[in-house]
């Protein structure tokens, strides 16, 4: 009996250390390690906040325990009747007053960083030479990926996201069709994508992302969009500024052609005289014009295939012939169609998969 | 007249039913039918969990999952809580207030039937090409994207369904302004009342921009109205702009009736009058009224500017302040009490804490730069879990376990309420505290799957886990009342002993005229000062008995309802073009509603009278059960 109670305790005791070791998450994604400024800030409200509320928690913890073990009928009597109380002027008065002055001590910074966050007043700084002193991404969320036009520097990518750290990061976002969140909640809280309007905001990344298991940090589409809402994922990439200077460089360069005969054949069946995957996927960074598919310049760098799926041929293969399957509503056609009618055979699918792995910026 | 309907056959009960314009009659018809959609909306969050319970799950598709959390949310929302509390509040409030009835007794069985045939409207969209999929928030773009008739069905079933509500508010508020027993001021009515009062004026005053919202939506899907159509220059945000206008005071709609049974909860089973009674009534009027003007902190994220995202977050923290006394009443008033844990008052216990949490993260989200990281994520499905199920869904079970005497004439069993109890309440908290983490760990709502690389499987499977406790202690309160049927021990005036206010001065259940003689009421809780004065008959009464003018049965308040659910085919259809027959149903179904109006207008309906002499048979005859 006694070998029982201390088993379901161990019990107890592990699965509640895995809950708190676990509680964090990861790293890539949670709002629990912040990785930039508007993150932290974002954190350290949350930690305030916890504490001011751990207090009022405590304080009816206390009164409520006491209340419900010392009056308790089978105390009190059965027969016993409580002296019939009408109330007190002075006690309304303390817990009236007592959280005016908590939320005193919330709101003060919460006006303060509420207007921090949304200043946006330097983002058309510009430096001598014309330049502005900080970056500037147009996002543009689509149903289901997200495009990443970089105006000044005149390129444009998709699903994936590089930006320099330690420095502002300003952001227009925009929806093309149903409204969309920008999230990344590592490096600080979502902003609605609206199709009616643009929204402007910044965020700071202090982390390189190198330094993660994964190697990027997790976006996510924050506001239901429709069946493929879960799956419209996107990564971020932050690089030293000299590393996003250098990617911005490639990024501008005319697309090396493909080598191999695979990757060739597979360059021929995506260009215009094939199925034509070019007319919507747009295969060279140096355009801002927004396509009606993801570019690819940067392919073959990505970590996922879709955004979600392990980045390998095998699922690049899968996602080409039956894009429905994996992103349910999403626009691209599949590639039967493209065809005449007629399913890619393997052998055009591995060409394909091999080209555009072969599409990268990065050395 | 009561002894005959027990020898009733099951056709002529039914019509009874059906015809009925007895509140206590229209009570159990809210209650059955509120009670089944509840049963249908946690099926479809027993279906969500389990597609959540691992990553990658398959059980559900995108599509479906998209339909199954919409009408989760909008089940609960609209077809399971409000009717519910409506049918506590039909029960109860007018024997609170010692009347007769309620103000518009045939408007109150209207009010039930539109509400009942929109929820059926709404639930034949699942055997009908497809239910509404764009979240019970039903933002715009996405709606006027949806393929299919599920958003139609949603637009035109909550019109219908909100008319109901809309009238059954209308008709409390009348019926607590004019027609309190003799005595009976504002400053003595009990808290019930009180909130059902306050509640009835946040639905006079918030169904209107949802109505205008719908029909937006309405206009916008069938006629290309543009409000929303972004390419036409409309713009979706005018949606959710209606949308909180309303959806806002909705949560107070919802919670204040449920603060309401726990205050004659915490004075009944504590013995002891309200700490605080004016505190507590100036409280709720305080709640209803900043109820209206919060609204946009469900829109921090939309990016209407630091500005408005400041005072916003500012006038969301001051509700804080009353919801903080109210909990500090509750606590004194049992401070100092003689507790008996019978099972309301276990749920009007549990209640202080689950709520208490769910009011903290509520001021967290308040915060409006820490809500960029919370709005959306689980962190949001989370908190509005713990007010909406740690606080109306617990004062539900416990109003069930409290006025189930008082509507049916016999106790549910306190040792399956106890089982009941203690696998919901375990449950719940198994499901919802951990989704606070969830969220915090960047997990977004709504998502039907999610991978394994996320870090998220370990607190996912633990919530479903949750959700089948929860599922457990439903199924045992079925058993529960099927039991207590099948035995029907009759119980008296006042079965849990310690009945404070008027509706424990009349049989269980009571007869169908409420009180003989209007009682006449010398202060708050004019039972106890009775029973405290030795008063042996319970009561006394502001009149002599005598003849009672009762109004008649009627089943054009159905008809009129049927018409409306008739031509809501009609409009579904109508546009499609291929369908002649549609314009038809249309111009047939609102023939019937408009129709039976005029029938209603032209006939005259006098009711009829009980006579004295009946009166007094009743009473000699034993009848303090009602039967």
């Amino acid at each position: 009996m006694m070998k029982g109670i201390k088993k379901w305790r161990l019990f107890a005791l592990m699965t509640t250390l895995l809950v708190f070791l676990a509680g964090c998450g990861r790293e890539e994604i949670s709002t629990l390690i912040p990785a930039g400024k508007v993150a932290q800030d974002q954190f350290n409200l949350l930690i305030l906040s916890s504490i001011v509320m751990l207090f009022v928690i405590i304080v009816v913890s206390i009164i409520f325990v006491l209340a419900i073990v010392k009056f308790r009928r089978s105390k009190m009597g059965e027969d016993m009747i409580p002296e019939q109380v009408e109330g007190s002027a002075r006690l309304e008065f303390i817990w009236t007053a007592v959280p005016i002055v908590l939320l005193l001590i919330l709101a003060v910074p919460t006006v303060y960083s509420t207007f921090d966050l949304a200043d946006v007043t330097s983002m058309d700084v510009q430096a001598e030479d014309g330049n502005s002193t900080h970056l500037t991404v147009n996002v543009t969320g689509k149903l289901y990926w997200w495009e990443f036009e970089y105006p000044e520097q005149g390129i444009t990518t998709a699903q994936e996201l590089v930006v320099p750290t330690d420095e502002r990061v300003y952001f227009n976002l925009i929806s093309a069709d149903i409204k969309h969140s920008f999230w990344i909640p590592s490096i600080g809280g979502k902003l609605d994508v609206n199709p009616e309007n643009v929204n402007t905001f910044y965020l700071e990344f202090d982390q390189e992302s190198s330094e993660l298991e994964d190697g990027v940090f997790y976006g996510k589409c924050a506001e239901l969009c429709g069946p493929s809402h879960a799956l419209m994922d996107f990564k971020v990439k932050s690089v030293d500024r000299e590393e996003f200077d250098q990617w911005v460089t490639a990024m501008q360069a005319e697309p090396t052609p493909a080598e191999g005969a695979l990757a060739q054949q597979g360059e021929e069946l995506f260009g215009q005289d094939g199925l034509a995957c070019i007319s919507c996927h747009a295969t060279s960074g140096a355009v801002t014009a927004s396509g009606v598919g993801p570019n690819m310049a940067t392919f073959g760098d990505r970590n996922r295939v879709a955004g979600y799926l392990e980045h390998n041929e095998e699922n690049l293969k899968n996602w080409i012939a039956d894009p429905q399957e994996y992103k349910p509503g999403n626009l691209m056609p599949d590639a039967a169609s493209l065809n005449g009618g007629n399913e890619l055979t393997d052998q055009e699918l591995d060409a394909l998969a091999a080209y555009l792995m072969g599409l990268s910026v990065e050395e | 007249m009561s002894s005959i309907a027990q020898k009733k056959g099951f056709g002529a009960t039914i019509w009874d039913f059906m015809t009925t314009v007895d509140h206590k009659k229209i009570a159990i018809l809210y209650l059955i039918s509120g009670g089944i959609f509840f049963l249908i909306g946690g099926l479809e969050a027993m279906l969500i969990r389990v597609q959540l319970a691992k990553a990658g799950n398959d059980f559900l598709s995108a599509g479906t999952y998209n339909e199954i959390i919409t009408m989760h949310g909008t089940t609960m929302i609209f077809l399971a809580a409000m009717p519910i509390l409506l049918a506590f509040m039909n029960a109860i409030m007018p024997l609170q207030i010692g009347a007769r009835d309620v103000a518009f007794p045939f408007l109150n069985s209207l009010g039930f039937w539109l509400f009942f045939f929109g929820g059926i409207f709404l639930n034949l969209s699942w055997f009908m090409g497809g239910a509404p999929d764009a979240g019970w928030t039903n933002y715009a773009s996405l709606a006027l994207a949806s393929e299919g008739k599920g958003i139609d069905f949603y637009s035109l079933g909550l019109t219908i369904s909100g008319f109901g509500t809309l009238i059954a508010g209308i008709n409390f508020l009348v019926t607590i302004i004019n027609m309190r027993a003799p005595g009976m001021t504002y400053m003595r009515m009990p808290l019930f009342t009180w909130t059902t009062f306050v509640a009835s004026a946040l639905i006079l005053l918030a169904f209107p921009p949802l109505t205008v919202g719908l029909f937006f939506m309405v206009f916008d899907r069938m006629f290309d109205a543009n409000f929303f159509a972004v390419e036409m220059g409309g713009n979706t945000i005018i949606w959710e702009h209606l949308f909180w206008i309303f959806g806002h005071p909705e949560v107070y709609i919802l919670i204040l009736p449920a603060f309401g049974i726990f205050s004659e909860i915490f004075a009944i089973f504590s013995r002891k009058r309200l700490f605080g009674y004016t505190a507590l009534v100036f409280a709720t009027i305080l709640i209803g009224f900043y109820g209206f003007m919060v609204w946009a902190h469900h829109m921090f994220t939309v990016g209407l500017g630091p500005t408005a995202n400041a005072v916003f977050a500012l006038a969301t923290m001051i509700i804080a302040v009353p919801t903080g006394i109210k909990i500090f009443n509750w606590l004194l008033t049992i401070w100092g009490g003689n507790i008996s844990f019978s099972v309301p008052m276990i749920y009007a216990v549990a209640f202080i804490p689950s709520f208490v949490a769910g009011g903290v993260t509520g001021v967290m989200q308040a915060i409006a730069p820490l809500d960029y990281q919370l709005h959306d994520s689980y962190f949001i499905v989370a908190h509005f879990h713990y007010v909406i199920v740690g606080g109306v869904v617990l004062a539900i079970l416990a109003g069930t376990h409290l006025y189930w005497p008082k509507m049916f004439g016999t106790m549910l069993s306190e040792k399956l309420g106890k089982w009941t109890f203690w696998f919901f309440f375990i449950g719940f908290h198994l499901t919802f505290f951990i989704q606070h983490f969830l969220g915090l760990m960047g997990m977004p709502r709504r998502v039907y799957t999610f991978g394994a690389d996320q870090g998220w499987d370990l607190f996912n499977a633990i919530s479903s886990v949750g959700a089948l406790f929860m599922a457990i202690g439903v199924i045992i309160l079925l058993v529960n009342v099927v039991l207590t049927s099948i035995k029907n021990e009759r119980v008296g005036n006042d079965p849990w002993g310690d009945g404070r206010t008027l509706e424990w001065a009349i049989a269980s259940p009571p007869p169908f005229y409420n009180f003989a003689q209007t009682p006449l009421v010398r202060g708050l809780d004019s039972v106890w000062i009775e029973k405290m004065d030795g008063n042996k008959k319970g009561m006394i009464f502001a009149e002599p008995l005598g003849d009672i003018h009762m109004p008649n049965g009627s089943i054009i308040p159905f008809v009129i309802s049927l018409g409306m659910f008739i031509a809501s085919f009609g409009a579904l259809y109508f546009l499609d073009g291929d369908k002649p027959w549609a314009l038809a149903v249309l111009i047939i179904g609102l023939g019937i509603t408009f129709g039976s109006m005029l029938l209603r207008s032209l006939k005259d309906d006098l009711g009829f009278h009980i006579t004295k002499a009946e009166l007094l048979e009743d009473a000699k005859g034993g009848n303090t059960d009602g039967h």
